[in-house]
């Protein structure tokens, strides 16, 4: 297991969760520092949207701990499906959610979210009006509100077009660079070769590897591709 | 909560759509409701073929009878259609220009006449079952009271005979004899001529006369309280077991504004609810430690939300109302302990229904679905259906509030019986428990 030099924003120890007989998560444990960029992969149902919503504090684990660097909630949460209210503008979605944070500046928070976005001449429209990619902005702003250490981001770019989805990487790009810790799980392969700085795998609810996308190939050997190396990577390993 | 109040304001107020709906329709089905129970049934066109001769007469007791006074008070009871032959009777049921037809044959009056035999009128029907048994209930009663009415007055000739018996004097009783002698006068006339007889076998047999005569008399005189006894043979005494005597119209007003109470707090809320489900929100604002918002909060704040929107709508229903039907606006205070009471009760309710629905149209179909035999099954009076069904829909009623509500309203409006306080108890605790199983459903996310 790999760890950022600097102090970690995530611990979390021995995450296990059990959905009736089914373990979806079995003993994970991960540490994540500032400014890192990770992928977590893995094939259907191996635990990937269960352990960002554990981290995110949408669900409890049924045994294991997760801290943060603050006081609060460990990350901040970006679902698959945007989570935003269709009949508010996107200006009121954001203050509704900075109201929530109990932030002391609601308007700066929005103002300032509008920008880091972009989406300052669309703050009035409202969301059951924008494309995909810009309500999964918002869905990212809202995340971001309350500036969290981290952000879990559950497969951000499944249902954009790939214009859509090289904006969003790089504006998860210029998050990571200012210090946010971005965990993100992914069927697109390639994005995590291109712009996760570190890559976890897990099947059937295990951690298999963490480590930088790099390192998988090459333990794989021979493979060229980061999403060649995955399928052998867990073809060794019976998945 | 404040927050996610005035969000949920805004979004209300950008749904048109809705607000319109959930306005317009509870008004409508209060409406109807409320004139459902407040008009009596209108009467159905029957047609009428009248056989017998115009101006024809019944002889019952030496009194004449008119038939077509018989005929009218089967008249009163429907929409008559005059028709000239049965066949055009038929032909009318038949095209459903009637429901059914009466048909006064033309020896009627002969048979009743003779003593020993029945008048009849026959009646035709068609339509649907509904219809039929509308119609069939109208003419039944009618038929009744005409034949109560027409033997009233065979008891009045029969009574009138019998006095002439007793009194004597000249009757008006058709082939009585001038200054006729009374029953009732006979024993003491006797007593007097066997007063002025010799002791011997006359006198015994006149003595025997006089104590029949005496007996005759006052069993005579007995018969004719029997006869008015029959006549009316079971007098009705209304008297309320409890509390006050809740008038028709203000009981469907009560009925009217707790289905719009209902229906909007329920579907407000379990729509609420299921919106934040819909939308994905939900795991959002109760993500935690700590949670944006307590599930308490998510819930208390759907339940205020349904209850503060219907309790204005149904105070406004309330207040128009009282425009046509005469309510005692002294006890205005008790409507709004009853309307909110009731509102909240219903809204937790609604959340209960939101909570276990994964979206608003789901949640809709469900609040519907629910409501409505709610409604039906709380109106249902004891004696309609058998005891253990009776006992079944109540255990329901019970369960659920809208009984309870309509109780704690008909209370405040009315003062019936159960009281407010009573009701609005009860109604508080279901708040409590459909609050508490909205909090399972929820609990369901974790």
């Amino acid at each position: 297991m790999s760890a950022g030099a600097q102090a970690p924003v995530i611990v979390a120890e021995g995450l296990s969760k059990r959905f009736g007989e089914r373990e979806a998560l079995r003993g994970v444990g991960l540490r994540v520092s500032a400014g890192e960029l990770v992928a977590i992969v893995g094939p259907n149902g191996a635990g990937k949207t269960t352990l960002l919503s554990i981290l995110a504090g949408v669900q409890r684990p049924s045994a294991g701990t997760v801290s943060g660097a603050g006081a609060g909630r460990a990350a901040g949460w970006a679902p698959q499906q945007p989570a935003l209210y269709g009949r508010l503008s996107v200006a009121e979605n954001l203050r509704l959610f900075a109201r929530l944070e109990g932030l002391a500046d609601p308007a700066g928070a929005v103002a300032r979210m509008l920008a880091q976005t972009g989406l300052q001449e669309r703050a009035d429209e409202r969301v059951e009006r924008l494309s995909g990619g810009n309500r999964q902005r918002v869905n990212v702003a809202l995340g971001l509100i309350a500036e969290p250490p981290a952000l879990a981001l559950d497969e951000p770019t499944s249902a954009l077009d790939p214009g859509q989805r090289e904006r969003l990487w790089e504006f998860v790009g210029g998050l990571a660079r200012a210090g946010t810790a971005v965990l993100f799980s992914t069927h697109h392969l390639g994005e995590v070769r291109h712009h996760a700085t570190r890559a976890i795998v897990l099947a059937d609810g295990e951690l298999l590897f963490d480590d930088t996308p790099a390192r998988l190939i090459e333990q794989t050997g021979g493979e060229r591709d980061f999403e060649g190396a995955f399928v052998a990577f867990l073809k060794a390993r019976g998945h | 909560m404040r927050w996610l109040l005035g969000k949920d304001l805004v979004i209300l107020a950008r749904s048109r759509l809705l607000v319109a709906t959930l306005v317009i329709y509870p008004i409508a089905i209060a409406l109807l409701i409320g004139l459902a129970i407040s008009r009596s049934p209108g009467k159905p066109k029957v047609a009428i073929v009248d056989e017998t001769p115009p101006g024809q007469t019944i002889s019952v007791g030496g009194r004449q009878v008119e038939v077509g006074r018989y005929a009218a008070q089967i008249f009163d009871q429907v929409q008559p259609v005059a028709v000239d032959s049965r066949a055009q009777a038929v032909a009318d049921i038949e095209a459903g220009r009637v429901l059914a037809a009466v048909v006064i044959p033309r020896d009627i009056a002969a048979r009743i006449s003779s003593g020993v035999s029945q008048g009849s009128v026959e009646v035709l029907y068609n339509g649907n079952a509904l219809e039929q048994s509308l119609v069939q209930s109208q003419l039944n009663a009618a038929l009744a009271q005409a034949n109560v009415g027409f033997s009233q007055r065979i008891q009045q000739a029969a009574a009138g005979a019998i006095a002439a018996l007793l009194q004597g004097g000249d009757a008006a009783v058709l082939g009585a004899p001038p200054d006729m002698i009374g029953l009732s006068q006979i024993p003491a006339r006797l007593k007097e001529i066997v007063a002025h007889q010799p002791p011997g076998a006359e006198r015994e047999q006149l003595e025997r006369i006089e104590a029949f005569a005496t007996f005759a008399a006052q069993n005579l005189d007995a018969a004719r309280g029997a006869l008015a006894a029959i006549g009316q043979p079971i007098a009705v005494k209304s008297t309320p077991v409890q509390g006050r005597r809740t008038p028709l119209d203000t009981f469907a007003v009560v009925v009217a504004v707790s289905v719009s109470l209902m229906f909007v707090c329920v579907l407000l809320a379990a729509g609420g609810l299921a919106l934040e489900r819909e939308e994905h929100v939900l795991a959002r604002v109760l993500r935690g430690p700590p949670a944006l918002v307590s599930r308490e909060g998510l819930l208390g704040e759907k339940i205020l939300l349904a209850a503060a929107c219907g309790f204005v709508l149904a105070l406004a229903m309330l207040a128009g109302v009282g425009a046509f039907v005469s309510l005692e606006w002294s006890r205005v205070g008790q409507w709004l302990v009853a309307l909110a009471c009731g509102g909240v009760a219903f809204g937790a309710l609604g959340v209960a229904i939101g909570a276990l629905a994964r979206e608003v149209r789901a949640a809709s179909l469900l609040a519907f679905g629910l409501a409505l035999p709610l409604a039906f099954l709380a109106l249902v009076p004891s004696g309609a259906v058998s005891h253990g069904v009776y006992d079944a829909i109540a255990a329901i009623s019970f369960v659920f509030p809208f009984k309870a509500a309509l109780q704690a309203l008909d209370a405040a409006v009315n003062g019936a019986s159960p009281g407010l306080g009573v009701s609005a108890i009860h109604l508080l605790l279901l708040s409590l428990l459909f609050a508490a199983l909205a909090r399972v459903g929820l609990r369901r996310l974790e």
